[in-house]
C-alpha cells in the first residue's frame, strides 16, 4: 500500500461535509465504507401494489411481538410451583395455582399497563400468523414461488411453521384452564405416535403430565429458541427478496428483466415506516378496546377441570377440527394401543397438508417442465389448475377450521353437534373436489371474458338501435396498456413424449416416468383458453365488430 | 240483514267465520282459565292441594298422567319434589310446548301462587327435594373464590367458563346461566332437570351450592376488564374478530398506502396523462 491510495477523501479537497449529519455520515463512511453499499441499496426499486404489503404486516406485527414480549418477560414467572393467590383480583383470592398463572394474573391486574401489554402481545400474535397466511396465499396464487424463488418459499414455509409453534407455546405459558387443556391434547397427540410416543411424551414433559418442567421449558422455547429462529429466517427471507428483487405485475414497460417501481429511499422508507405505525396502531387499538384471553375467568389449570368452548387460538383450530371430526378408530393388540383416532387427524393429516404446501413449487416445476426464471406474476385465472388446487386446499383447511368450532356453531345456530360433525366428514372430501372443479371453470370463464375484451373491447353500457331495429351494446376499445396486461401471460401447453422408442424399437430411457409426467401436464394444461393471436386481433379491428 | 245474506257466499266468508269463531273461543278460554283468576292468597293446605291438583289436571296430566304416574310422553312425577316443579314451571320449560331434543325455557304463564300450589301437590305425591329458602341462595361475597373453583370442577365443562352455555349431543345443550335467577340455579343443582346430573346435598352441600351461586352472580356483574368481551366464548370469537374486523382494517391501510404515491410521481403521471390527451 502506497501513500497514493485515495483513502484520504475529505481532507482539504474542498468536499468536507459541513452539517452535523454529513459529518457523522462521513465519519462512518471513512471507517465502514457504507457509502458504496448505501448508494446502491438506498435506490433499490420496489414495485407498488397493496398485495405486496401483506408480508410487511407480518414483519411489523413481529416487531410489536418482540417489544411487548420483552415487557411481559419482566413480570412473568415461568414456574409451575404452587402458590396461593392473594392479589387484587378477589374472585381468585386464596386459590392455589402455579406461579406462572399467578404472575399472569398479576400482570393483568397489578402491573401498570400490564393488561394492555398482554392484549397487545396476544392480538399481535393473531395478526402475525394471519398476515403470514394471507401473504403465503398471495405468493401461491400469483405463482411468485416459481424459479428463482423456490428456496425463499421454503424459508417462508419454515417461518409459518415456526409461527404456529411459537403461538402454541405462548398460548400454553400462562397455565390457565385453556392452555392446560391444549397441552393435554398435545400430550395425547404425542402419545399416539406408535412405539416411541410414550417415551417422547416423558421426554417432553419431564415425566408424567403435567409435571413441573413444561412451563419453564416452553418459556425458553417461546422467548429464546423459536423467536431467534424466526428472526434469523426473516433476515434470510428479506435478504433473498432484496437480492432476487421483488416480483411485479405485467404492464407496459414491466418485463421479466426489469423492476418498475419507486426507490427505497425516500419513498419506501416513508411508506414502510408509515405502514409500521398503522399496523402498530391497529393492534394497539384492538388491544385497548377488545378483550383477548381473559385468563382470570378461565381459572388456573387443574387436570380434572374443563370448560365448554375449549378452543385453541385460530391458527391451531384446523387441528382441533381434524380431531373433533375423526371417527373413533382404535386398535389393541398384545397390550399395545394404536390410536388412529388421534394419530391420523393430528399428525398424518397436517403432515400431508404441510408437506404438500412445502413442496408444491417443486411439484409444479416438474409437472410443467418449466425451468425459466419468472419475475412477472401470474394472474390466478391464467393458471386455472394451480388456482383450483389452492382453492381446494383452502376449502379443506376451512372445513377443518369450521368443525373446530362445532360446539359453538351448534349452540348459536341451534343445530345438533353430530350433524355438524357428520356434515364435516362428508364435506371435507367432497368440498375440495367441488371447489377445484368450480374454480377451474370460473378461471376459464374469466379468461374467455379477457379474450373478448381484447378482441371486442369492453361493454360501454350504451345501447344503440340500428335502422333495422336491432338493439346492440356499444363496445369501447380498451387502452393499449390494458390490452398488454390481458395478453402478457404465456398459454402453457402440455408436454408430450418426443419419442417412445427409437428407430430400432429400443424404448426411450425413463419412459414410464415421462409418460406419467405427460399425463400430469395434460391434467394441468389440457384445457386452456388461447390468447387472441395478432391475426385475430387485426381481423376484429378491420371487421369493425367492436 | 240483506247485505249479510248477500255476502255469505263471498269467497272470504268462510275465513271471516273461522276468525270470529277462534276469537270467541279464545276469549272464552281466557275468561275461564286466566292465570290471574285463581291467584288468591291465604288458602289452607287442603285448599292448596286441591288447587294444585286442579292445575295439575288441566296443565300437566296429558303427558305426566292423571295420577302423575307418567306416560309415554312424560316421566312420572312421584318423588321429584316441589323444587323440581318450581324450577320447571317458573322457567317456563313446563308445560312443554313440544317434545324435541330438549324442552326450552320460555315465558312462564303461571303466578307464583299457582306454581306453589302445583309444587305442593306434587310434593304430596311422594316427597322429594323442597323449594330452597331465600337464605340458601343469597349472595355471599366471601364464597366467590370457592364457588369459582367448584364451578370449574363441576359445571363449566357443559356451561362454559363464564356460564355462557355449551353444546351437548344430539341437539341438546347446556343453557346459559347469565339470566337464570339464584333460586332456579339452586333448584337445578338439586333436581338435575333434563340432561343435567343431580348434585344432591351429599355431593355438593348447601353451603357450596350457595358458593357456586355467589360466583355466578359475581361473574355476571363483573366488567370485561380487557374491553369488549366478544360474548365471553373464548378463542373462537377472537379468531373470528381478527379475520374480519382486523384483516379488513389492515388491508384497507395497505390499499391506501399502495394507492398513494409521492407527490412528484403523481404530478408526473398527471402530466403524462395530459400530454397523452394533447397528443391525440
Amino acid at each position: 500500500m502506497t501513500a497514493t491510495t485515495p483513502h484520504a477523501a475529505g481532507f482539504g479537497d474542498g468536499t468536507a461535509p459541513s452539517t452535523p449529519a454529513g459529518k457523522a455520515a462521513d465519519y462512518l463512511d471513512q471507517r465502514l465504507g457504507i457509502a458504496g453499499a448505501a448508494k446502491k441499496n438506498l435506490r433499490k426499486i420496489f414495485p407498488d401494489h397493496w398485495s405486496f404489503m401483506l408480508g410487511e404486516i407480518a414483519l411489523y406485527s413481529f416487531i410489536v411481538l418482540l417489544l411487548s414480549g420483552v415487557f411481559l418477560t419482566l413480570f412473568f414467572t415461568p414456574s409451575m410451583n404452587e402458590v396461593t393467590y392473594n392479589g387484587s383480583y378477589t374472585p381468585l383470592d386464596g386459590i392455589k395455582m402455579s406461579e406462572a398463572y399467578a404472575s399472569t394474573v398479576n400482570i393483568s391486574f397489578d402491573v401498570r399497563g400490564g393488561l394492555l401489554m398482554r392484549q397487545i402481545h396476544h392480538w399481535a400474535a393473531l395478526v402475525f400468523v394471519m398476515a403470514i397466511t394471507v401473504h403465503m396465499l398471495r405468493i401461491f396464487f400469483t405463482g411468485a414461488f416459481r424459479k428463482p424463488r423456490e428456496l425463499n418459499w421454503l424459508i417462508g414455509f419454515g417461518l409459518f411453521v415456526m409461527a404456529l409453534l411459537e403461538g402454541f407455546a405462548g398460548y400454553s405459558l400462562p397455565d390457565d384452564l385453556l392452555s392446560g387443556t391444549g397441552l393435554r391434547i398435545a400430550e395425547g397427540v404425542v402419545l399416539s405416535i406408535p412405539i416411541i410416543g410414550t417415551y417422547v411424551s416423558f421426554f417432553l414433559f419431564g415425566g408424567e403430565f403435567p409435571g413441573h418442567d413444561l412451563v419453564p421449558r416452553l418459556f425458553t422455547i417461546h422467548i429464546l429458541l423459536v423467536p431467534g429462529l424466526i428472526l434469523a429466517l426473516i433476515t434470510v427471507h428479506l435478504i433473498l427478496v432484496f437480492y432476487q428483487k421483488h416480483t411485479q405485475w405485467a404492464g407496459p414497460g414491466r418485463t421479466n428483466e426489469n423492476v418498475v417501481g419507486l426507490p427505497l429511499l425516500p419513498v419506501y422508507i416513508a411508506k414502510a415506516g408509515g405502514f409500521f405505525f398503522l399496523v402498530f396502531g391497529i393492534i394497539s387499538l384492538l388491544a385497548g378496546l377488545v378483550s383477548i384471553n381473559p385468563i382470570w375467568t378461565y381459572g388456573p389449570y387443574v387436570p380434572n377441570e374443563m370448560t365448554a368452548g375449549s378452543q385453541p387460538d385460530w391458527y391451531i383450530g384446523f387441528l382441533e377440527g381434524s380431531l373433533r371430526m375423526m371417527p373413533n378408530v382404535e386398535f389393541n393388540f398384545i397390550g399395545h394401543t394404536l390410536s388412529l383416532n388421534v394419530l391420523i387427524p393430528a399428525l398424518i393429516v397436517p403432515g400431508i397438508l404441510f408437506t404438500g404446501l412445502a413442496v408444491y413449487p417443486f411439484i409444479e416445476a416438474w409437472v410443467t417442465g418449466d425451468r425459466r426464471e419468472h419475475h412477472i406474476l401470474d394472474r390466478p385465472r391464467n393458471v386455472p389448475t394451480r388456482t383450483g388446487i389452492g382453492v381446494a386446499g383452502c376449502t379443506f383447511y376451512g372445513v377443518l377450521w369450521v368443525v373446530g368450532g362445532n360446539d359453538l356453531i351448534a349452540t348459536h345456530f341451534h343445530l345438533s353437534l353430530e350433524s355438524i360433525t357428520w356434515a364435516g366428514r362428508v364435506v371435507v372430501f367432497v368440498g375440495p373436489a367441488f371447489a377445484f372443479w368450480i374454480t377451474r371453470r370460473i378461471c376459464y370463464g374469466l379468461q374467455r371474458a379477457d379474450r373478448e375484451k381484447v378482441l371486442h373491447g369492453r361493454e360501454a353500457g350504451v345501447i344503440v338501435r340500428s335502422p333495422e331495429g336491432e338493439f346492440s351494446e356499444v363496445h369501447a376499445p380498451i387502452s393499449d396498456g390494458d390490452r398488454y396486461r390481458l395478453t402478457a401471460h404465456d398459454v402453457h401447453r402440455p408436454l408430450s413424449i418426443a419419442q417412445a422408442a427409437d428407430a430400432n424399437g429400443i424404448p426411450a430411457p425413463r419412459l414410464r416416468r415421462a409418460k406419467l409426467r405427460a399425463r400430469f401436464t395434460r391434467w394441468y394444461f389440457g384445457t386452456r383458453v388461447e390468447k387472441p393471436s395478432t391475426e385475430e386481433y387485426r381481423e376484429s379491428i378491420t371487421s369493425g365488430h367492436h | 240483514m240483506k247485505s249479510l245474506s248477500t255476502r255469505r257466499r263471498h269467497p272470504l266468508a268462510a275465513f271471516v267465520v273461522l276468525a270470529l269463531g277462534l276469537a270467541f273461543a279464545g276469549t272464552l278460554f281466557a275468561a275461564f282459565v286466566s292465570p290471574a283468576a285463581s291467584a288468591d292468597t291465604g288458602e289452607s293446605a287442603a285448599q292448596q292441594l286441591a288447587n294444585g291438583k286442579a292445575l295439575y289436571i288441566s296443565s300437566c296430566s296429558s303427558c305426566h298422567g292423571k295420577n302423575a304416574e307418567g306416560t309415554g310422553l312424560g316421566p312420572s312425577l312421584v318423588g321429584v319434589g316441589a323444587a323440581s316443579v318450581d324450577f320447571q314451571v317458573s322457567t317456563g320449560r313446563m308445560p312443554a310446548k313440544q317434545l324435541g331434543a330438549q324442552v326450552e325455557a320460555k315465558q312462564n304463564i303461571f303466578s307464583t301462587q299457582q306454581i306453589q300450589d302445583m309444587a305442593a301437590y306434587v310434593q304430596s305425591l311422594g316427597g322429594g327435594p323442597q323449594i330452597p329458602a331465600a337464605g340458601q341462595y343469597a349472595y355471599d361475597a366471601n364464597a366467590v373464590a370457592l364457588g369459582g373453583q367448584l364451578f370449574r370442577e363441576n359445571c363449566s365443562q357443559c356451561h362454559n367458563f363464564a356460564g355462557e352455555g355449551g353444546a351437548l349431543t344430539d341437539g341438546k345443550f347446556a343453557p346459559k346461566l347469565t339470566q337464570t335467577n339464584p333460586q332456579q340455579i339452586y333448584e337445578a343443582m338439586l333436581t338435575g332437570p333434563q340432561n343435567m346430573p343431580v348434585f344432591s346435598d351429599k355431593v355438593i352441600p348447601p353451603a357450596e351450592k350457595q358458593a357456586i351461586i355467589s360466583y355466578l352472580l359475581n361473574s355476571r356483574n363483573e366488567p370485561n376488564y380487557g374491553g369488549a368481551g366478544l360474548g365471553r366464548l373464548g378463542p373462537v370469537s377472537e379468531g373470528l374478530f381478527i379475520w374480519t374486523v382486523g384483516l379488513i382494517a389492515l388491508l384497507l391501510c395497505a390499499v391506501w398506502i399502495a394507492a398513494h404515491t409521492t407527490k412528484a410521481s403523481a404530478q408526473k403521471a398527471a402530466q403524462a396523462a395530459a400530454a397523452g390527451k394533447a397528443g391525440k
